[in-house]
């Protein structure tokens, strides 16, 4: 916990003063009967002077006062700077996650990183702010008042000592146990905000089957074992409140008969035996305060455990200390070369298991093979979404690994096989990953003209319509074009287009093919086909097979002599023979 | 910066929205708290106790010195022993009674939240996909999480802070009263500036928080949104952006919680101060009165301790009233939610159709989203059961309203649609989805095995049958090749399907399904040509007695229907065989001309 020190050192002089201030007021609240007991002992009982009680009344009106003054000030001292801490945690994770690279994202769920960000940070601010304070005054008082005690009274003093030492191993006890519970409580929370989150993002599907009653009975199986957990962590913590509600109490019990018993002796003043109990009467207060305050720590614990653990995964696709930076653009495009590629995704066998590919200055490449075959993830390693396994991605001679992210991300667009839009402007989603200087109307239209985009225009707003959340109020093949106008809007270098015309119909694929021809001339093109019609876009085709490349070459060369290339486009393992067209039209 | 002065022209509109909102969101917490109306009451016994027990230590330690003492000088142990003992019991009783309040609180607490939970769930479930559209995913996330963590801290210290404080407030004023009425007064004069403080802070209070619930979803949106599309952010640069668009909300909501942590620091040294000037005014006006002799010493003394007790729970109540503020606000966002009819609602008298056949009617269906324009124009059309049309036209022609129409994700404008002559409109809901089960492009899976994921289509199906289904749609030798088979996990943290595959596990679903009707929604599009050819064998079985509407860019799907209508602008413009079609030389020709072409380009 101590690495919180790390977000929170700027606020750590004012929670010190906070501390003080909270300290100081209940200081004074210990001070008014003191006074109270001067003007008892003083005016009225013995000069009976007006002008005593007008004082006294007056010095404990500005007590008052003064205390009221501290409650506010450890509020403005501790609790601003603490939403500042907060939030510093807050954005820093958000940094982080945007750094980490997919293969992360793709491990860890939503609601799980949601949950981190909201509720354990919202946690983990109270403790700082509340519990943590609260947890030196109670201690600090606590001290002071067991010092108080023993000097009172010695023997009293070491009778409420002894009934400390079980507290505190209780407490220890109580700690073990409860972190666990505490820890499993928020994971499970995660869990559960991940069950919303699916059920959200897929209730198109819930929706078409009928199943939302499924889902909830999934839901509220799920949101009844996160109950169970937290009735357990409320049972563990019952545990503590009665050893600390009962021993304090039973120990005041005890030094009852003691106290009674060595007054009568003569051994303490009656005046000492009130002394005490009233002393221990302000002690036990924090006592029983104690155990809500330490599982308010121990919760705080297990948040920014689960906060760390996030915030502590290094990033594995990270920028190079000493980045190179790539030559300027040729005239005809950049080239491309993937050498003896490898890539696999954790343990599993490798998809990728050695590929070799150049794709020269200006040419368009298409990439066939079955589905499952690794296409999009090879697509995916040239701007770094993925690192390699083994082998090594080039642009114009430079392994991608040796430049910036941002560098080498400017120079490569995508059109990703699900299109991931924002809910945003159709302006700004196809300007996404243009610089500001280069955001004119100009390239915005060209490239939704070439994207055969056009329908944006009879939108609400024009291209300053914005669309639905990820795009859903647009329909699959409307989406597909805004991302592949996205896509051509940067003017990449190295263009990856992922089965980019997959949703749309024949006559505006034909068109799309077309213009995109046109436009492609002078940038360097890599297209995932899993059709003819596409791979009508490319100069050459490369097949992705068995996680290699297994042949390179035209689509007639290829078609005529490459049996897999054949089965991929027409599912047919046919002999060299029969015509093309008639294959095509036997495969429906 | 707040949407609601947007949404709002006029003040009173405002103010009676606001007294509205306020209002859902105490109806909401009251139906939340009737179901454990006697735990809630049990769990105040409990605090009533453990504050009695509190309570009788001292008097027990003043008995114990007033009696006991002489007593044993005297020689006579029993009072001491049998006053020790006493209190050691209540000390136990007390520990007992404490630790039964933390169970009965959490399980009260627990209990509403489930409640709520489940009620937030089961609702978003029912609401429209129109509703889901525009309301986004963020926000309902945010509803059942941040939301309802602001209800919980509530609950959590809420039953019980509250019963104890208002117990001792009451017991020390009445005690008060008792023992010097004149200062009881006092007490009662100081009342005053302390519901005024609290009503001030009520009012400023709402709004703040209202603002807060709504920073905090607006965090969370752009969050989910993010994470969601990570691989755009990344790919496209945009991380400066966007990290400083999450700073700004960040901090928006840093602002505004600390506006009402302010707030609350007001009220709270407010209240001391109204306190511990009550507390000097009880002793200057009973001091001067002891003075005259009009009170003896000793009263003066327990009335100024009565005058600090009195406050002494309010601090702690203030805390209360603060997450109680903090959780209304929540609860009227929720109840808000809660408050939104489906647009598709429920019939109330359901007409059921346990064996429907699939014979589809659309009677003059016209259709718009939302106050758009008009998709869809008087639209007539009669599919027999057992047919197989595939709809064709450019995108935005209204081909995919016409299959929402069908699965009554929205509901029609004027006219009817009807199956089996039933209209969609009055059908039981769950007959409804046995009989029409759509396939659409988005292939969404979710967290679970491949066979759950493909059991979705039909609760409850054995292995063998969630098996011969992936084998009908040829997608069994892939999950068979997956690390564990069938139970190989499929979410964030198991293996990674392509599009095309997460499509055919999908389409495993729906055969599971076995609806009358079937709706494909540009179901093939991620398909590479195998695994279209095998979907189509296995459909081949599939639709041979079955109901089919196909949405299809690719002729290829299309050519195997039995017929074809053409949809252009709202309208179907040809209806007829698919070979019929080419040979009329319309649209679908030249449709199908292109076709020809594409194949021929490659």
């Amino acid at each position: 916990m101590l690495r919180l020190l790390t977000w929170a050192r700027p606020a750590v002089p004012r929670v010190l003063l906070g501390g003080c201030t909270a300290l100081g007021a209940s200081m004074l609240a210990l001070a008014v009967p003191q006074v109270l007991r001067a003007i008892v002992n003083g005016p009225l009982l013995t000069d009976s002077s007006r002008r005593g009680v007008v004082l006294g009344a007056l010095l404990v009106l500005g007590l008052g006062v003064l205390e009221a003054v501290l409650v506010w000030s450890r509020r403005a001292l501790i609790l601003t700077p603490g939403t500042t801490v907060e939030r510093e945690m807050r954005t820093s994770l958000f940094r982080h996650l945007l750094d980490l690279p997919v293969a992360f994202h793709d491990r860890w769920s939503g609601g799980q990183l949601l949950s981190r960000a909201m509720s354990d940070l919202g946690t983990i601010r109270r403790w700082m702010v509340f519990g943590l304070v609260m947890l030196i005054v109670s201690a600090t008082t606590l001290v002071v008042g067991v010092v108080l005690m023993i000097a009172t009274s010695w023997q009293l003093g070491l009778v409420y000592v002894a009934g400390a030492i079980p507290m505190v191993w209780l407490s220890f006890r109580f700690r073990t146990g409860y972190r666990d519970v505490a820890r499993r409580a928020r994971d499970q929370a995660g869990d559960l905000a991940t069950t919303v989150e699916e059920s959200v993002h897929g209730i198109r599907v819930l929706k078409a089957f009928g199943r939302g009653d499924d889902a909830l009975d999934d839901f509220v199986r799920q949101a009844d074992e996160l109950r169970e957990t937290e009735i357990h962590k409320a049972r563990t913590l019952s545990r503590v409140s009665f050893a600390l509600g009962a021993i304090p109490e039973a120990v005041l019990a005890v030094s009852l008969a003691v106290g009674v018993t060595l007054t009568a002796r003569g051994e303490i003043t009656v005046g000492a035996l009130v002394a005490f109990f009233a002393t221990a009467a302000v002690v036990n207060q924090p006592v029983e305060r104690l155990g809500a305050l330490l599982a308010m720590t121990l919760d705080a614990r297990a948040a920014t455990d689960r906060y760390l653990q996030v915030i502590d995964t290094p990033s594995t696709v990270t920028d190079p200390a000493r980045p190179s930076h790539l030559p300027p653009p040729g005239p005809h495009g950049a080239r491309l070369v993937l050498d003896g590629v490898r890539f696999g995704h954790g343990d599993e066998p490798d998809v990728l298991a050695g590929v070799d590919l150049v794709v020269e200055p200006g040419e368009t490449v298409a990439l066939v093979g079955l589905t499952g075959s690794g296409k999009t993830t090879l697509l995916q390693l040239v701007p770094r979404l993925f690192d390699v396994t083994a082998g090594r991605v080039t642009v114009d001679g430079v392994d991608v690994r040796d430049l910036t992210r941002a560098e080498l991300r400017a120079a490569v667009g995508v059109a990703f096989e699900d299109p991931i839009l924002f809910s945003t402007s159709v302006r700004e989603n196809v300007l996404l990953g243009v610089d500001a200087a280069g955001a004119t109307d100009d390239r915005l239209t060209r490239a939704l003209d070439v994207a055969r985009a056009e329908f944006v225009h009879d939108l609400p707003d024009g291209v300053e319509t914005v669309i639905g959340e990820e795009g859903l109020s647009l329909s699959g093949g409307q989406r597909q074009r805004v991302s592949l106008a996205r896509a051509i809007a940067v003017r990449p270098r190295v263009l990856l287009l992922d089965d980019p015309l997959s949703a749309l119909d024949v006559t505006t694929e034909a068109e799309v093919t077309q213009r995109l021809r046109a436009e492609l001339t002078g940038t360097t093109t890599v297209v995932v086909a899993h059709r003819p019609s596409t791979v009508a876009l490319a100069d050459r085709v490369a097949v992705l097979e068995d996680g290699r490349i297994t042949g390179v070459g035209t689509h007639r060369d290829l078609l005529a002599h490459h049996p897999h290339y054949r089965f991929v486009l027409t599912a047919l393992a046919a002999t060299e023979h029969e015509p093309v067209d008639d294959e095509v039209e036997a495969a429906r | 910066m707040s949407a609601t002065t947007l949404d709002h022209p006029t003040a009173d509109d405002a103010r009676e929205r606001s007294r509205e909102a306020r209002r859902r969101s105490l109806v909401l917490l009251r139906s939340l708290l009737h179901p454990v109306r006697r735990p809630v009451w049990l769990t105040v016994a409990l605090v009533v106790g453990s504050q009695v027990a509190a309570v009788s230590g001292p008097a027990l330690v003043a008995y114990g010195i007033d009696h006991a003492l002489p007593a044993l000088v005297d020689g006579n142990s029993t009072p001491v022993l049998a006053v020790a003992a006493t209190y050691l019991v209540i000390a136990v009783l007390g520990g007992v009674l404490v630790a039964a309040t933390v169970r009965a609180s959490a399980r009260v607490s627990q209990a509403i939240l489930l409640d709520l939970r489940r009620r937030v769930f089961r609702h978003t479930q029912r609401l429209s996909l129109e509703f889901h559209e525009r309301y986004t995913s963020g926000r309902i996330i945010s509803r059942q999480t941040s939301d309802l963590d602001a209800v919980r801290e509530l609950l959590d210290g809420g039953v019980t802070t509250l019963a104890a404080g208002v117990l001792s407030m009451v017991l020390t004023a009445v005690s008060l009263a008792i023992l010097d009425p004149r200062s009881g007064l006092v007490l009662l004069v100081a009342v005053v500036p302390g519901v005024l403080l609290s009503r001030w802070f009520q009012r400023r209070s709402r709004a703040q928080y209202r603002r807060n619930r709504t920073a905090a979803a607006r965090v969370i949106v752009r969050f989910v949104e993010t994470m969601t599309g990570i691989r755009a952010v990344q790919a496209f640069r945009r991380e400066p952006q966007v990290q400083a668009a999450y700073d700004a909300l960040s901090e928006q909501y840093r602002e505004s919680s600390a506006g009402s942590i302010r707030l609350n620091g007001w009220f709270d040294s407010g209240l001391v101060l109204i306190g511990n000037v009550t507390v000097a005014t009880v002793l200057l006006v009973g001091g001067l009165r002891a003075l005259e002799g009009d009170l003896a010493v000793g009263v003066l003394a327990a009335a100024v301790l009565y005058a600090r007790r009195f406050f002494s729970p309010l601090q702690q109540m203030a805390m209360f009233y603060n997450s109680f503020q903090s959780a209304t606000a929540a609860l009227e966002k929720v109840a808000d939610l809660l408050a939104e009819e489906p647009s598709v609602p429920d019939p109330e008298h359901p007409v059921r159709l346990p064996h429907a056949r699939g014979d589809v009617r659309f009677d003059g269906v016209t259709f718009g989203y939302g106050d758009g324009p008009t998709v869809l124009h008087r639209l007539d059309l009669h599919v027999p059961p057992g047919q197989t049309v595939a709809l064709v036209g450019a995108t935005g022609a209204g081909k995919s309203t016409v299959a929402k129409l069908l699965t009554r994700f929205y509901d029609v404008r004027t006219g009817a649609v009807t199956i089996d002559g039933v209209d969609v409109r009055d059908l039981d809901p769950v007959d409804l989805r046995r009989a029409v089960v759509m396939v659409t492009q988005e292939a969404y899976l979710f967290s679970g095995s491949v066979a759950a994921n493909i059991a979705l289509g039909r609760p409850g199906a054995t292995r063998g049958e969630v098996e011969a289904a992936a084998r009908a749609v040829g997608v069994h030798d892939l999950v068979a090749s997956l690390p564990d088979g069938y139970d190989t996990e499929v979410d964030k943290r198991g293996v990674r399907l392509s599009a095309g595959q997460r499509q055919l596990v999908s389409f495993a679903r729906a055969f599971l399904a076995d609806p009358a009707l079937l709706v494909l929604d540009e179901a093939t599009s991620s398909l590479d040509v195998p695994g279209e050819l095998l979907v189509q064998e296995g459909l081949g079985t599939l639709l041979a007695d079955r109901t089919a509407v196909v949405i299809a860019h690719r002729l290829s799907t299309v050519m195997g229907a039995d017929r074809v209508l053409v949809v252009e602008g709202g309208r179907v413009v040809e209806d007829g065989s698919p070979g019929d079609l080419v040979a009329a030389g319309g649209r679908f020709a030249a449709l199908h001309e292109d076709w020809q072409r594409s194949l021929d380009r490659a």
